[in-house]
């Protein structure tokens, strides 16, 4: 039972990182019906930024929060700049440039810092917590998931730009209508995933060393969690990146413990799938005709 | 007066398309004109032109300014409310989402805004903690003229507000419409399939076939003649 | 009066009635001009171009099978390197341990696609679009670690193969028989895909691709051609597999990584999906492309892969032969306006109208 409950924890460490990753995968499917591929790699190339500035003796959390700003930026700036082309473009157009970025970030990277594992510094100390039942680093890694997450909500809740962007990716022409600047709601919303992508990014390096191909597995379990809770559920995507980490951890520990654990865990959530096709939380994707 | 919407020789395009070739169209500062027409000559396409959502050509004045090459975000925030075909409410916002986002180019708080809508139109402040899906057909139109007021406009545009609705919730409408205008003196570009009731409120009509203005002048000397009184009125 | 009218316009139809035979003859000419030129390519280049030329024809296979099931039925995949690695297999374990003649594993490796196809294609009727996407995603994710897995597959090592031996007699050394083999192979998988697209199934595919609820509510059996559709686009995928795997005379899990898939879809989009021709386009820019990016920087060759793919899209974002295909077309009817006239202004319609990309936003 100890052992159960601490995978079930270390699991909800794990899966609070997918589940930042699967919001912001979920953010951009919501306002453009596109899966960003690239979203994994995009955190990868900023988590090499906050190394950089730690090495550079910047102090950890300074290091975070400029990240964060810079990754924002850099998220509206890839919008507007490699994603606008195809905005009108067939979906797998857009998806195919998505791909490519996820490639280019993923070279640029090896080429910059080189295809070595780097160590990278946590914020929270090593230690046993409630009778070794969980760490200090996993509550720390969970503990800021959740604020960023609440954050999030309020954000889009009770902010008028928070608004604007949801009506904007619920009926774009509506909202031209009333004035908002669909465009521009679309680069913030790359910009916030890109800064939620880059907390992902932050947590999980130092438990995964810090290396271009660090985020490639991360972002599959986030499209997983996403998708298992329901792709356009911002909501749905926490619940399922959490519910992900949790089954990973299990499957790891009790049913088979190598590589093929990734494979183990994808059929269990494609089952899951097979009963509720659009996501625990998700509503019917409708076609458009 | 001068008018405060004015378009002048206005063709407007889907695609290769021509759908209008080259009308012209006045709104007088205060006043409201009504378009009337067919299924497909162009009613809903002449509102597009107005608010940039069609590719058009001619001249489109508002208020002294030239409204072409400007975006329908701009065109809104100089004051232009346009309630589209469909209503295009955001179903998935409660109602005071959707009033919040009426005004959201207002520098100003909107809760005074949002108490006078409520005055116009009760039914919305019991729901206004619903999904705006979740409002009947005739709420919902009062939904989306709610929020386009919201928007404090100059110029309020609506394409077939009555359409779907039940002859007392249209009379209804139109009744709260009319005294909007008078109080908060916004002029009015109608679109309107019932003829009889948009000629009565309104102060100039045009009848539209094919992307041709065929007849205008005012509503009474439209609704006297006796052409359109056979197609467009039925008696 | 009556009578001069149907006169006027049975003669047009006459008139109008060769003109398509002369083009008919025209596109017959050129299309067999092109499979002789394809014929004697081989003896006119070194080894290694040769093998670059198989490799692009077998992708090409591999990519008209996606197409397929993408471009014509509206279901995307990126496992598609999960069947290519199924159709592999099948050729090389037969050949390996059982000792099937090269050639002799294609129609079981045919089988084996098309059986995995349904298979796969049943549950995959419950998914739509990101779904899909993340089923077969987890497929072309679990299929290298599978194969790992067994012996039979010869675990992480893979299996060797001889490579097969050119008919005595015929004077051609190995590499050109096996891309006149392979050329073979792929003309019949186009004829094919051909004949389907453009009869009953094809109608089918395209209208549960394009009208979902209409098709249904006309009576089309969308469960079967949905599954259909899955089991022959990997049939074609996995018999590419095959080739594969007799070409290069091995096969190993690392060969079938995701990276494989998502080149297929690659190859798909920057091709035309909904497209023959682009197949072949496709898989000359999955063989040929990732080596320029290499020749232009050895720094950072996948970054120019990504590169070249981004500029392909803003291009021609409905792929090359899906962007050029109605720009040939418009070309066609400025040197014969009379006839194609009809056709074209048909093309123009479906690439201005905004009711037709938003429906076809899925292409
Ligand atoms: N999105 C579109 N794409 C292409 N053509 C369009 C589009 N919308 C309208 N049209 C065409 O433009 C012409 C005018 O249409 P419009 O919608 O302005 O008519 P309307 O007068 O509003 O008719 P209704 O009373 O039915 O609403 C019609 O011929 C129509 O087919
Ligand atoms: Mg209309």
């Amino acid at each position: 039972m100890h052992l159960f409950l601490q995978q079930v924890f270390s699991g909800l460490a794990s899966g609070a990182i997918y589940a930042s990753l699967a919001l912001a995968l979920v953010m951009i499917y919501r306002a453009t019906d596109l899966v960003n591929f690239a979203q994994g790699e995009m955190a990868m190339f900023s988590t090499y930024i906050a190394w950089m500035l730690v090495n550079a003796a910047v102090p950890f959390w300074a290091a975070f929060a400029l990240t964060l700003i810079v990754s924002f930026i850099g998220g509206m700036v890839i919008e507007r700049v490699v994603v606008r082309p195809v905005e009108n473009a067939p979906v797998l157009a857009a998806v195919v440039v998505t791909i490519g970025l996820l490639l280019i970030f993923n070279a640029l990277a090896g080429w910059l810092f080189t295809y070595t594992l780097q160590e990278f510094p946590s914020p929270f100390p090593d230690r046993p917590l409630f009778g070794a039942l969980m760490t200090t680093r996993d509550l720390g890694v969970i503990a800021v998931t959740l604020i960023m997450l609440a954050l999030l909500f309020a954000f889009f809740r009770f902010t008028a730009t928070g608004l604007a962007m949801r009506a904007a990716a619920q009926n774009p022409a509506s909202a031209r209508l009333c004035g908002i600047r669909v465009g521009r709601m679309l680069a913030i919303g790359w910009g916030l995933a890109a800064a939620i992508g880059a907390t992902a990014g932050i947590m999980v390096a130092p438990i995964l060393f810090l290396d271009p191909e660090m985020m490639s597995g991360v972002l599959l379990y986030a499209f997983t969690g996403a998708l298992l809770g329901g792709i356009t559920s911002p909501v749905g995507a926490v619940i399922g990146g959490l519910i992900v980490g949790v089954t990973e951890n299990l499957v790891g520990t009790y049913l088979i413990a190598s590589q093929l654990k990734l494979t183990v865990a994808l059929i269990l959530i494609v089952i899951v799938l097979a009963f509720r096709p659009n996501g625990l939380f998700g509503t019917a994707i409708v076609r458009r005709v | 007066m001068a008018p405060i919407l004015h378009l002048h020789a206005v063709k407007a395009f889907y695609g290769a398309f021509e759908a209008l070739h080259g009308i012209d169209v006045a709104v007088e500062d205060g006043g409201m004109t009504v378009l009337l027409g067919a299924n497909g000559a162009g009613k809903t396409t002449t509102l597009r032109a107005v608010c940039g959502m069609v590719r058009s050509e001619g001249a489109i004045v508002f208020a002294g300014e030239a409204l072409q090459r400007r975006s329908t975000e701009e065109i809104a925030a100089m004051g232009v409310a346009h309630v589209p075909e469909g209503r295009g409410t955001f179903v998935g916002l409660t109602v005071e989402e959707n009033l919040r986002l009426g005004g959201y180019t207002r520098a100003s708080k909107p809760h005074d805004a949002m108490a006078r809508m409520y005055g116009y139109f009760p039914i919305l402040a019991d729901r206004r903690r619903q999904q705006a899906g979740a409002l009947s057909g005739g709420e919902q139109q009062m939904l989306a003229i709610a929020r386009a007021l919201m928007m404090a406009p100059r110029l309020l545009v609506l394409d077939e507000p009555s359409f779907g609705l039940a002859p007392r919730v249209v009379e209804a409408i139109f009744a709260i419409i009319d005294r909007i205008r008078r109080e908060q003196r916004v002029s009015v570009l109608l679109v309107e399939q019932n003829a009889s009731l948009a000629l009565e409120l309104a102060d100039h009509a045009y009848l539209i076939e094919t992307g041709y203005v065929v007849a205008s002048g005012s509503a009474k000397a439209l609704a006297d003649d006796p052409q359109i009184r056979r197609s467009y009125l039925g008696y | 009066m009556n009578d001069g009218t149907a006169a006027i316009a049975s003669e047009k139809l006459a008139v109008g009635g060769e003109a398509r035979l002369r083009i008919g003859a025209w596109r017959r000419f050129a299309i067999a001009a092109l499979i002789v030129l394809a014929a004697a390519l081989p003896f006119g280049l070194s080894n290694y171009q040769v093998f670059e030329l198989t490799q692009v024809m077998i992708y090409a296979i591999a990519v008209l099978g996606l197409n397929i099931l993408t471009g014509y039925n509206g279901q995307i995949s990126l496992g598609h390197g999960g069947f290519f690695a199924a159709g592999g297999y099948t050729a090389a374990v037969l050949m390996h341990r059982y000792g099937v003649p090269y050639w002799a594993t294609l129609p079981p490796a045919a089988l084996v696609g098309f059986a995995l196809g349904l298979l796969f294609g049943l549950p995959a009727l419950r998914f739509e679009g990101p779904y899909l996407a993340l089923v077969t995603l987890a497929m072309a994710v679990a299929t290298p670690q599978t194969l790992k897995y067994f012996s039979w597959t010869g675990g992480q090592q893979g299996l060797n193969l001889a490579k097969p031996a050119p008919p005595p007699g015929l004077g051609i050394d190995r590499d050109r028989w096996l891309y006149l083999f392979v050329l073979v192979i792929l003309l019949v998988a186009i004829r094919v895909a051909a004949n389907l697209l453009n009869g009953r199934t094809g109608r089918a595919w395209m209208a549960i691709r394009d009208h979902p609820i209409a098709a249904a509510a006309m009576g089309v059996d969308t469960p079967r051609y949905k599954t259909l559709a899955f089991g022959t686009s990997t049939l074609f995928t996995a018999v590419a597999g095959a080739l594969a795997a007799i070409v290069v005379g091995f096969v190993a899990p690392e060969s079938f990584s995701l990276f494989l898939s998502i080149s297929f879809l690659v190859g798909s989009a920057v091709g035309g999906i909904a497209t023959i021709g682009g197949a072949i386009v496709g898989g000359f820019f999955i063989e040929f492309v990732p080596n320029f990016a290499n020749d232009i920087s050895d720094a950072a060759p996948w970054a120019i892969y990504g590169l070249a793919m981004l500029l392909f899209m803003y291009a021609m974002p409905r792929g090359v032969v899906g962007s050029l295909g109605p720009l040939a077309a418009w070309l066609r009817g400025r040197l014969r306006p009379a006839v194609a006239a009809g056709e074209i202004s048909a093309a123009s319609n479906n690439a201005s109208s905004p009711q037709q990309t938003s429906q076809g936003r899925l292409e």
